[in-house]
């Protein structure tokens, strides 16, 4: 993880202080509600329906178990003993007080976190891969750039008022897209030039909300030492000419799109062509720097699997488990374990303080301390010896994070939605817990395959609804909550939305309409078909008859 | 008469700053340093120079510095207008003054300007700040210097920190 120095550590208790002050000059009166909301936004402090939400950043989802323990102990002080993982991987708490989250800012920052730009019209964390840094199929670890461009974002002077919220990822992994790049507001894809120099495909553009749409290739390789002023020529552009008219036109989307990629290329490069080789492009010293802060922790060699198999042939829970929840690692002996916040009756994502301190002690015992955010709302243990899994997976099971659906059906992705959220308009998670009702034989979603199923309570689509293959999207009809459904979107290298089927259905309708759709992937699939191949060979009316015939 | 802060200080205001509304009805007076704004200064420019007081061209959001990029050496003052705190551009207008012209003379913030932007804005390139009326001016000057840490360079110093820490 990335090592604080001396000036971080102040920059955040100086963040501390600033925030008290005008929390202090709020609740005295000497700030409007107005400008307050803004201040209090990009310190991660929404006004929700029932109490203020607070938006904790998990920088590229990387956490140690002393940050996750502090996590419990905040959860359990300041809130009532349990915490959410979002889509952007920041961990978010639903009930404190506004009085106390100055508290809870030096709090964190006691470990080297913050809420810093997690909220509100700036640039916001940067997300990666879960498995960043382990994945066998990246081609270099994406965790020092976002922690360059962390650094470049955070307190940016510039952009901390931009038409809208400014979302970055950065993916490693050539053939596949599991930082969902394609629908960021810019996403950038490392690439190795015919040298192997570090470079980056850089695309701007995608998004989803209201008007989904995937990005376009604004730099088709943008040399590392140029990374940062490419971002800030991209920035520029979208902070001059953005549109701030309408909140519901002004991502960097609707402009790239207004302009074209051509022009918005053109106006980027302009840009760019004043600020390359100037005094932000990147140094070999402080890049190997922060890679330093990176580097493999202390595997061990001497991992002997025997073990491992004779419990993968005796026990099929575990077998099922080792096959559907771990991933091959880029080191011999070495899985990654996700854990499931998945289990039927909880909201996607949830997890309680004591949870969080069993998940800090596995890691410490299991994991090199550390612990991984997801953008399905699951937590990761990176780096698990092969033989130790057996034992890890007995103790999940115990927690309730060993449920067996990692990209299954039943492993839905859905935001908080209207029992927690004022932007709602219809509750998401009764619907998710309907669909995993539903689909409770284990042997009977394993054969269904993988299957992404993302719900959102309302059009920010926080729930990632557009990239669902099965995408449900809670709509208000005349104050009733109704459900829209779509079907092939995709979040992978071929990022897609998803289309629409027709008129949205009521609540008590979904799980209904949802093993319609499975039946007819049942009745067309091909030997071994995944739900989406079946669904873009066969197209939308085979589906559209049987739900609505 | 009214105060702003100017390089860190609090200084009574000398420019007086007139709205195209009030240029419908009146012409600019003889005397007195005054702020036109960029369509009126476009239109009336070699009259406007021929003043013996000072003038400053005040750009609003969507009037970039390129419109004015040629006259800049002609201009003590440039004033950027936030009609609310919350449009951005004009962040980028400074620095782009600052940077792209090299422009030396006054940068100043006016309209919705308070405290808490205060910083962000000095870092881009303004020196001068016309606080909202409403509000304490002294209180606001607080607002320049919250931080002694920042990662990125600006227009005062464009190194990263990481450059600044091992010069």
């Amino acid at each position: 993880m990335y090592v604080y120095q001396d000036y971080d550590q102040r920059l955040l208790e100086e963040r501390v202080a600033q925030y008290r002050d005008q929390t202090r000059r709020y609740l005295a009166g000497q700030l409007s509600e107005d400008e307050f909301l803004v201040l209090r936004l990009q310190n991660g402090l929404y006004i929700q329906r029932y109490a203020p939400m607070m938006r904790i950043s998990v920088p590229y989802g990387m956490l140690n178990s002393t940050q996750v323990r502090k996590l419990a102990s905040i959860t359990r002080d300041y809130d009532k003993g349990f915490c959410h993982v979002s889509t952007r991987q920041n961990i978010q708490l639903n009930w404190p007080e506004l009085a106390d989250t100055p508290d809870i800012l030096a709090e964190l920052a006691s470990v080297q976190m913050h809420a810093i730009q997690t909220s509100g019209n700036c640039i916001r964390n940067i997300t990666t891969d879960e498995y960043a840094g382990v994945n066998p199929r990246e081609i270099e670890d994406p965790r020092p750039w976002c922690e360059v461009i962390r650094q470049w974002a955070t307190f940016n002077p510039e952009f901390a008022y931009l038409p809208r919220k400014f979302k970055i990822a950065v993916n490693a992994v050539p053939d596949a897209d599991p930082a969902l790049i394609g629908v960021h507001d810019i996403g950038v894809q490392i690439v190795h030039d015919h040298n192997g120099e570090t470079g980056f495909q850089v695309w701007a553009g995608g998004g989803l909300g209201r008007t989904p749409m995937t990005g376009e290739v604004i730099g088709e390789f943008v040399a590392w030492p140029d990374l940062l002023a490419y971002l800030e020529a991209i920035l520029r552009v979208y902070n001059k000419y953005g549109n701030r008219d309408n909140k519901y036109k002004a991502r960097i989307k609707i402009l790239v799109k207004a302009l074209g990629a051509d022009k918005f290329r053109e106006l980027a490069e302009a840009e760019f062509a004043e600020l390359k080789g100037g005094a932000m492009t990147l140094t070999r010293e402080e890049v190997a720097r922060i890679k330093a802060c990176f580097v493999d922790p202390d595997y061990r060699t001497d991992v002997d699997t025997t073990a491992l198999h004779n419990a993968l042939d005796q026990h099929r829970a575990f077998n099922r488990w080792y096959h559907t929840n771990t991933r091959a690692h880029k080191k011999d002996g070495y899985r990654s374990v996700t854990l499931t916040l998945k289990k039927t009756g909880r909201i996607p994502g949830d997890i309680t303080d004591e949870q969080l301190e069993d998940v800090a002690d596995l890691a410490d015992r299991y994991a090199f301390s550390e612990v991984r955010t997801t953008h399905q709302q699951n937590m990761v243990l990176a780096d698990v010896a092969e033989d130790e899994l057996y034992d890890l997976w007995q103790q999940l099971d115990a927690l309730g994070f060993a449920t067996p659906n990692l990209g299954l059906i039943t492993d839905i992705v859905a935001c908080p939605g209207g029992d927690l959220c004022a932007l709602a308009n219809a509750k998401s998670v009764p619907i998710a817990e309907g669909i995993q009702r539903q689909f409770d034989d284990l042997d009977f979603v394993h054969d269904l395959g993988p299957l992404d199923v993302n719900i959102s309570g309302c059009m920010n689509a926080c729930g990632h609804h557009h990239i669902g293959h099965i995408g449900i999207l809670g709509v208000d009809k005349k104050g009733k909550e109704f459900y829209q459904i779509t079907l092939g979107g995709r979040g992978d290298r071929q990022s897609r939305i998803g289309e629409k089927m027709g008129p949205s259905f009521e609540s008590h309708e979904v799980t209904g309409v949802i093993g319609k759709i499975i039946s007819v992937y049942l009745d067309n699939r091909l030997e071994n078909e995944p739900f989406i191949s079946t669904y873009e060979r066969i197209g939308m009316d085979p589906f559209k008859e049987v739900v609505y015939g | 008469m009214a105060k702003v802060i100017v390089n860190g200080e609090i200084v009574e205001n000398t420019w007086q700053r007139l709205t195209s509304e009030e240029l419908d009805q009146q012409d600019v007076p003889a005397e007195g340093a005054v702020i036109v704004p960029l369509a009126y200064w476009l239109a009336h420019r070699d009259a406007l120079l021929e003043r013996a007081a000072p003038v400053g061209v005040c750009l609003e959001p969507g009037e970039e510095p390129t419109d004015l990029a040629a006259d800049l050496a002609a201009l003590p003052l440039v004033a950027v207008n936030f009609p609310a705190f919350k449009d951005g551009r004009g962040y980028s207008y400074a620095r782009e003054l600052r940077t792209r012209y090299g422009f030396e003379g006054e940068v100043r913030a006016v309209g919705d300007v308070l405290q808490d932007q205060l910083f962000y804005m000095h870092r881009v390139g303004f020196n001068a700040f016309e606080v909202r009326a409403d509000r304490d001016i002294e209180e606001a000057l607080n607002g320049l210097r919250p931080f002694s840490v920042t990662y990125q360079g600006d227009v005062h110093d464009e190194r990263p920190i990481y450059r600044r820490q091992s010069a």
